[in-house]
C-alpha cells in the first residue's frame, strides 16, 4: 500500500488526507498543534454567506473518517520533506511515496506596526480578536460597554513594504465588510468606518455584500490608510487619516479599532526552500510549478502543495486544492 | 493692532467629532444609495458644469456625507440637472435626485 504524508492538518491538508484514503492511500498527517483543524477553529461565521466555521470545519472532518490507514501526528513539525522521506522536529524519519505541504499561513503580528497602539491601548483589536468575541458572544469595549464608533483599517499587514509585506492578502477587505455588518447587527446605533486603500472584492457574492453593507447596513467607507492612533483625555483613540476622495486630512474619536490583519507567509518556509531544494517567492509563500497547470505542484517530484502555502487564500479554495493535491499525488503514484 | 504679516491658518482637516452629522444622517436616510458611491469619477467626468467650471460633484457630496456643508449649497447651484451622471453611475445613484436633496437640506445653512 502507497503511504503519503500530508504535512499540515488544517482545512486543506484534511481535505487532501480524506480524499488520498478514499482512494485507497494510507496516510500520515503530521500537525505542529495538538488538534487538528487550523486556523478556523478561531473564527465564528465566514464570508459572504455567513456560515458558521464550526458548519464547515465539521463538514471536512466528518469526511476525514477514523481508519487504520490514517495516522494522525499532533505536536510536531517536518523538518526536512522529500518524495521519499519526512523528518520530524522529534527526530523521527517517516518513509513515504509522496508528500503534500498544506501549512497554511501565519497570521500578522499586528504589534509590529505600533502606530496603531495593538498591544499598547486596549480597545485596538485585530480582525482575529473580533472572531474570538464574536465566538465567545462578548463583544464589548475593554473598559465595559458598547462601543458608538468603530474604525476598521484594512491592510494592517498587506501590501506594505514597511514590514516587508509587499502582497496583497486578499481575503481582508471581505473579512472587514463582513465584521463591519455584523457590529452593525450588534449595535445598530454605532457607527461603522472602513478605512480603505482599495476594495478588492474578488469573489462571487462579495460585491453584493459591499454593497449590502453600504446601502443596508449604513457603513461608512474612506478611502485613505490610518496614519497613527494615539488616546484621547476621555479614554478614547483619536485616529488620523487623509481622505483622499476629497484631499482633505480626516481625524476622529472612536471607540474601538479593529486592525485587518494580512497573511503572512510561515518562516518555516525559508527552511523548506533551503533544506529541500524548495522554490520559494520573494513574498514568501511556496513557488508552485506552474500558476495554471500546476498550482498543487512544487518544482520537487512528489512533493505536493495543497492551500495557503502558496498564497493567501479562502477557505473554498484552500479545500478545493485539498482535493486538487489528492488528485495529482494519485496521477504521480500510479506512474512510479 | 500691527500686522507682522503671521497668520494662523484654519486647520484644514476634516474633524468628524465636531462636525455636526445631523444633515448628513438626513441626506444619507433619504437616500441610502448614496453611500454606494465608489468615487470612480464617472460622474464629474461626464458632468457638463464641471468641465467649465471647478464643480466636482463626487468631492461636494463626499464632503458633505462627513459634515462638511461650507459652501456645498453654492456648489450644487452650478449643475445644470441635465442629468448625464445619472446616465453613468456604475452603482445606479440618482445622482440628480442627491443634487436636489443637498440643496433642499442645506438651502438654509
Amino acid at each position: 500500500m502507497k503511504h503519503v504524508i500530508v504535512i499540515g492538518g488544517g482545512i486543506a491538508g484534511m481535505q487532501c488526507a480524506s480524499e488520498l484514503l478514499r482512494q485507497g492511500v494510507a496516510v500520515t498527517i503530521i500537525e505542529k498543534e495538538q488538534d487538528l483543524g487550523g486556523k478556523i477553529r478561531n473564527w465564528h461565521k465566514l464570508f459572504p454567506t455567513f456560515t458558521p466555521a464550526d458548519e464547515v470545519l465539521t463538514a471536512v472532518r466528518h469526511k476525514l473518517k477514523i481508519s487504520s490507514n490514517l495516522k494522525v501526528r499532533t505536536g510536531c513539525q517536518a523538518t526536512s520533506i522529500t518524495a521519499k522521506k519526512v523528518t520530524l522536529s522529534t527526530g523521527e524519519e517517516l518513509k513515504c511515496d509522496a508528500a503534500v505541504i498544506a501549512t497554511g499561513f501565519t497570521l500578522f503580528d499586528a504589534k509590529i506596526k505600533e502606530e496603531y497602539g495593538y498591544g499598547i491601548y486596549d480597545n485596538v483589536i485585530t480582525s482575529a480578536d473580533l472572531e474570538q468575541m464574536f465566538n465567545e458572544g462578548n463583544v464589548r469595549l475593554a473598559q465595559g460597554g458598547t462601543p458608538r464608533r468603530v474604525a476598521i483599517l484594512h491592510c494592517v499587514g498587506s501590501r506594505d513594504e514597511k514590514v516587508c509585506q509587499r502582497h496583497c492578502s486578499k481575503v481582508c477587505c471581505v473579512t472587514g465588510v463582513k465584521q463591519a455588518i455584523e457590529l452593525k447587527q450588534l449595535f445598530p446605533k454605532a457607527d461603522i468606518f472602513n478605512f480603505y486603500m482599495d476594495i478588492r472584492m474578488f469573489g462571487p457574492g462579495y460585491e453584493e455584500m459591499y454593497r449590502e453593507a453600504q446601502t443596508a447596513y449604513n457603513v461608512h467607507f474612506v478611502r485613505g490608510r490610518i496614519s497613527e492612533v494615539s488616546p484621547t483625555f476621555d479614554n478614547r483613540l483619536q485616529i488620523k487619516a487623509e481622505d483622499t476622495l476629497t484631499g482633505r486630512p480626516l481625524k476622529m474619536g472612536v471607540d474601538m479599532l479593529v486592525l485587518l490583519i494580512g497573511m503572512k507567509a510561515n518562516a518555516h518556509n525559508t527552511l523548506l526552500s533551503k533544506e529541500c531544494q524548495l522554490q520559494m517567492q520573494s513574498s514568501g509563500f511556496m513557488q508552485p510549478k506552474d500558476s495554471f497547470l500546476g498550482n498543487v505542484t512544487s518544482n520537487v517530484g512528489g512533493v505536493f502543495y495543497a492551500g495557503a502555502v502558496t498564497a493567501p487564500k479562502n477557505v473554498g479554495e484552500s479545500i478545493n486544492e485539498g482535493t486538487a493535491a489528492a488528485h495529482s499525488v494519485i496521477e504521480w503514484l500510479e506512474k512510479r | 493692532m500691527i500686522n507682522f504679516g503671521f497668520a494662523i491658518n484654519k486647520p484644514r482637516a476634516i474633524d468628524i467629532d465636531r462636525n455636526n452629522l445631523r444633515k448628513s444622517n438626513e441626506i444619507i436616510s433619504e437616500m441610502p444609495e448614496l453611500q454606494a458611491c465608489i468615487g470612480c469619477g464617472s460622474c464629474t467626468a461626464s458632468c457638463t458644469a464641471g468641465n467649465l467650471t471647478e464643480f466636482n460633484f463626487r468631492k461636494v457630496h463626499t464632503l458633505v456625507r462627513r459634515g462638511e456643508y461650507q459652501g456645498a449649497y453654492e456648489e450644487m447651484n452650478k449643475c445644470m440637472l441635465c442629468g448625464k451622471c445619472r446616465l453613468v453611475c456604475p452603482r445606479g445613484i440618482n445622482t440628480r435626485g442627491i443634487v436636489m436633496l443637498i440643496k433642499r437640506k442645506l438651502g438654509d445653512f
